[in-house]
């Protein structure tokens, strides 16, 4: 045991960053999985560039990834970091900034040469002067440390080399009194076949650890207690994963096996991997020669009765829409999962943003409503997969689902669902005739409506006697036959419309945090703006403030009581990373004067920037 | 990386199909809808529908286990007469459903119709990609070598020169080959036939149905509206025989009769040629092999065409069966259900949400 001292905190950020080969994305996953297993509450956010590999030592190839954890319950990965870990200088150079006065810093001083100093603009070495002084530096030779410690070891230099980041997580894992076991088993794993590399990384791990014990340099470690959490079993879960796990839960609860239909993209990508793993579950995954063909096969899925999905990211939408229009003619399900990224055009492949609202509302040809959904953090990507299959089969209609960068790749403890309590999704398919002809004869009417929900019958292909044709011409109501008659294209264009409004029928209320019944400034968001806004009411309330939120999950059709809401107060305050867009969607359909705070510069809000503006708004209408 | 699939051994196109109960029957009345059929008087389309609905009953499948996909195009129209299952979906897009459909349920006999704008244009991706992935359909690519639907421009597989609305001073684009393209995608089964010749149109259909896989079939098809006659100097009885390059699996290529018969014969360089039978050297003479994995000589064969109709091969180039996208996908997904004991249940999924790495909060 450590004779050094043990501080106790409420909450640390810690960011790890380093070149984009330096393993910090793994690094930082690993701290994450030792922390949970603590039982602290954590918000992780991943944030790397879009090439694989850019320029070694470079500022464009700084990967980095950021954790909160706390004894207490945790709603974002942190404003600003605490502690940096920095591997190189252009990881110090591009992070810098974001670390307040006081904070720590450790630094792989072998990176720190003139050439790498060069490389990101450093005509002095940082360390060596006084420019650092604000900050309480760690300066340790990470690298030639680790390559010391495996000296032993018959692997090449560079093989040794590559163990840092396990030094790197051993020095950490020490600081915050966090267990190595779980890494040491997953390492176990990962380097099953090599048993040289495997042993160097858990040699490098204790290395780091006992590093941290010895030096004089590090005097203290810290502590920080479990979050108080309901019970139950945990683990920890990124935003991908859940959707993944989401849609095979529906699969399982529906009774309609799963295919998706998909073509890779960032930051998309990883529903495909996991869900091509799940086949044990009747899976099956076609990876598309694009992303039409993406949609079109999970389309043509869904004509023969299973629950088709694809999954994209914002320019693949685009790709898309023609496709969920046909969807929206045909009436049948369909989820077409958005992982929003930057845009326009390629725009920041692997930075979050907002920016799909519209589209998602109003990207297609025609009067061509779908249903729009939305999760608000990482574990609720999983129940929002469900909802849009619930959505998506009872009213027999495409739903887009808008996830994002952030949510996808972040990451929080997630309790464990019990399966039986998952909403029972059971379909019924079409099995006989559900009309009669002029003379009384049982016949099978492909778009007669059902009275509640408007949904058509599902009669999927193998079912004798309902054969039937379906397309993309405008359908004559209850027969489906082809019809170009003025009146019924406009029935059918209001009746679409009407069907994607009833859904707003099976939602339950917008519920309104306003502890005090007594705010004036309602902070309303949607999607993964939730942690922050939710962190900065927070903050707000804590000055003695009044402020209320709510947050969206369904899009369209909004809540039936958002607007009673919306007019209950005297401002209402949208946060979101675009320029407007659901305040564009509720001005225009509740006639609200809605205040827009927007930015888009491909991370999550700042827990204090949106309080300072909150505070704002506040202080205009005190 | 790569590994053994275990791809299931090699069957008929419509094995997996529910057939019609010993003794039953089905009439071509059965497979006809009770919608209006809608195309220009004097279409080819009439001919190739008729054919359809007289052959499909002869296959024994059952009706409701049988989808027609098209995409858009007057050839796409082709669904809405007939009494199966059937989509008519967006422009170019046929064969990716299809494929999300027929991967799904290998119970369905599926078939896409489509046309030369609607599959080599707009769709020209989804088409190459069906066809090398092998997933098990049939294609009917009606071929008029013009845009019908849209009144009259070129199309890519029109004529260099040909003169339409969109180029009135003649096409300077070149146009697909339909065979060829199918080929350079490694098309396990590529076929050309006519519309007008109901006998060859129907043995073609039913070739391309037993083979599973892809099948390509293109279908030389009048439009009388648009480009009336493209296809005429075939469906004179003597121009057709001295024309038409019979493909016949093991015999040489031939066309014409008597004297006027030729062959095609392989010269020094390799290169395939139209020679009359007479001057040939039988050591040179081509025998077709309509199963041969190496495609070449079927591509060899396809680029005898000629504008001008010269000679033109007929009949199936190319019966090769290699593997299809569909079972392979079913089988891993089966195999993975099997080694893991049957269909997923309620602790399947309840060990999968919970990971490896879980603590409990008391």
């Amino acid at each position: 045991m450590s004779s050094k001292s043990v501080e106790r905190l409420g909450r640390v950020v810690i960011r790890f960053a380093g070149d984009s080969g330096d393993g910090m994305q793994l690094t930082g996953d690993r701290f994450t999985a030792e922390t949970a297993s603590l039982g602290n509450d954590l918000s992780t956010l991943p944030n790397f560039p879009a090439e694989i590999r850019a320029p070694q030592g470079t500022l464009p190839g700084v990967s980095s990834f950021q954790v909160q954890f706390a004894d207490h319950d945790v709603l974002t990965p942190g404003d600003a970091p605490d502690v940096l870990v920095a591997m190189n200088p252009a990881a110090l150079r591009a992070n810098l900034g974001d670390l307040p006065r006081g904070a720590t810093v450790i630094v792989n001083t072998d990176e720190f040469t003139k050439r790498n100093l060069g490389k990101v603009g450093y005509t002095a070495n940082p360390l060596d002067d006084d420019s650092l002084d604000s900050w309480q530096v760690h300066a340790v030779p990470l690298t030639s440390i680790t390559v010391e410690a495996l000296d032993t070891f018959d692997l090449t230099r560079k093989d040794k080399e590559r163990a840092k980041n396990m030094f790197a997580l051993g020095l950490l894992s020490w600081m915050y009194n966090r267990p190595t076991a779980g890494t040491e088993a997953f390492l176990k794993t990962k380097f099953a076949t090599k048993p040289e590399i495997l042993a160097a990384n858990v040699a490098a791990l204790h290395a780091g650890h006992a590093y941290g014990e010895t030096t004089e340099s590090f005097a203290v470690s810290y502590d920080i207690s479990p979050a108080p959490m309901a019970a139950g079993t945990y683990r920890n879960i990124t935003g991908n994963l859940a959707l993944a796990y989401g849609f095979v839960a529906a699969s399982y609860r529906s009774g309609l096996p799963l295919v998706l239909g998909s073509y890779p993209i960032t930051p998309a990508s990883d529903v495909l991997h996991t869900l091509s793993t799940l086949k044990r579950f009747g899976v099956t995954t076609i990876q598309a020669e694009d992303e039409i063909a993406g949609v079109g096969a999970a389309l043509g899925a869904a004509y023969g009765g299973a629950l088709g999905l694809t999954t994209t990211s914002g320019p693949g939408l685009a790709l898309k829409s023609e496709t969920i229009g046909l969807a929206v003619s045909l009436e049948l399900p369909l989820v077409i999962v958005d992982v929003q990224r930057g845009g326009p055009s390629t725009g920041l492949p692997t930075k979050t943003e907002q920016a799909d609202l519209l589209q998602a509302m109003f990207g297609r040809n025609g009067e061509s409503p779908v249903a729009v959904i939305a999760p608000s953090s990482p574990t609720d990507c999983f129940d929002a997969a469900l909802e849009a299959v619930r959505i998506a089969t009872t009213y027999r209609t495409p739903v887009i689902l808008l996830s994002d960068g952030y949510l996808a790749n972040g990451s929080e403890p997630w309790q464990v669902p019990d399966v039986d309590a998952l909403p029972d999704l059971t379909v019924e398919l079409a099995t006989e005739p559900n009309d009669v002809d002029d003379e009384g004869n049982p016949v099978f009417h492909p778009y007669l409506h059902d009275e509640t929900t408007l949904a058509r019958p599902w009669a999927v292909p193998g079912t004798p006697g309902l054969e039937h044709r379906v397309g993309g011409i405008e359908k004559a109501d209850i027969t489906g036959n082809i019809s170009y008659d003025p009146g019924n294209h406009d029935h059918m264009v209001r009746l679409r419309q009407r069907k994607i409004d009833t859904i707003a029928q099976s939602l339950p209320d917008l519920e309104v945090d306003d502890p005090s019944g007594e705010a004036r400034v309602l902070v309303l968001g949607w999607g993964s703006t939730y942690g922050p806004i939710k962190a900065a009411t927070r903050l707000v309330r804590g000055t003695g403030a009044k402020v209320a939120q709510a947050h969206l999950r369904h899009l369209n059709p909004f809540p039936a009581n958002l607007g009673d809401v919306l007019r209950s107060y005297d401002r209402v305050v949208v946060p979101e990373m675009n320029l407007g867009q659901l305040a564009l969607l509720l001005r225009a359909k509740y006639l609200v004067d809605v205040r827009s705070h927007t930015a888009v510069r491909g991370l999550p809000f700042a827990t204090t920037e949106l309080a300072d503006v909150i505070d704002q708004h506040l202080k205009e209408l005190a | 990386m790569s590994t053994d699939l275990g791809i299931p051994t090699l069957r008929s196109g419509t094995d997996g199909v529910p057939t019609l109960p010993e003794g039953e029957t089905q009439n071509r009345k059965e497979f006809t809808s009770d919608q209006e059929v809608r195309w220009c008087p004097g279409c080819g389309d009439y001919a190739i529908l008729a054919a359809v609905q007289g052959f499909l009953p002869d296959l024994g499948l059952r009706r409701e286990n049988i989808v027609f996909v098209s995409g858009i195009g007057c050839s796409s129209r082709f669904p809405y007469y007939l009494d199966t299952y059937g989509m008519h979906s967006i422009h170019g897009r046929a064969p990716a459903i299809a494929t999300g459909l027929a991967t799904s349920r290998g119970d369905l006999s599926v078939w896409v119709v489509t046309g030369d704008g609607d599959a080599l244009s707009i769709g020209g991706n989804h088409l190459i990609h069906a066809m090398r992935r092998n997933v098990n359909m049939t294609i009917l690519l009606f071929n008029n070598k013009i845009y019908g639907l849209t009144k009259g421009q070129y199309s890519p597989t029109s004529d260099v020169g040909a003169i339409t609305k969109s180029t009135p001073l003649g096409s300077v684009d070149h146009p697909f080959n339909p065979v060829s393209l199918a080929l350079g995608a490694e098309a396990s089964f590529v076929a050309r036939t006519m519309d007008s010749d109901r006998k060859h149109l129907t043995e073609t259909l039913r070739a391309a149905a037993e083979h599973r896989g892809t099948s390509l079939v293109e279908i030389y098809q009048n439009c009388p509206i648009f480009n009336d006659g493209a296809f005429q100097l075939l469906k004179d009885r003597d121009e057709a025989t001295a024309r038409i390059l019979h493909l016949v699996d093991g015999e040489p290529v031939r066309a014409g009769s008597g004297d006027a018969t030729r062959v095609v014969v392989r010269d020094d360089e390799g290169r395939l040629q139209v020679v009359p039978e007479a001057d040939a050297d039988p050591g040179r003479l081509v025998r077709h092999r309509v199963a041969d994995p190496d495609p070449s000589q079927a591509f060899a064969l396809s680029r005898l065409d000629d504008p001008a109709f010269a000679q033109v091969p007929m009949g199936i180039f190319r019966n090769a069966p290699r593997p299809t996208y569909d079972d392979g996908v079913r089988a891993q997904v089966s195999a993975a259900v099997d080694d893991a004991g049957g269909r997923a249940a309620h602790a399947d999924l309840t060990a999968l949400l919970h990971g490896k790495d879980t603590w409990t909060v008391a």
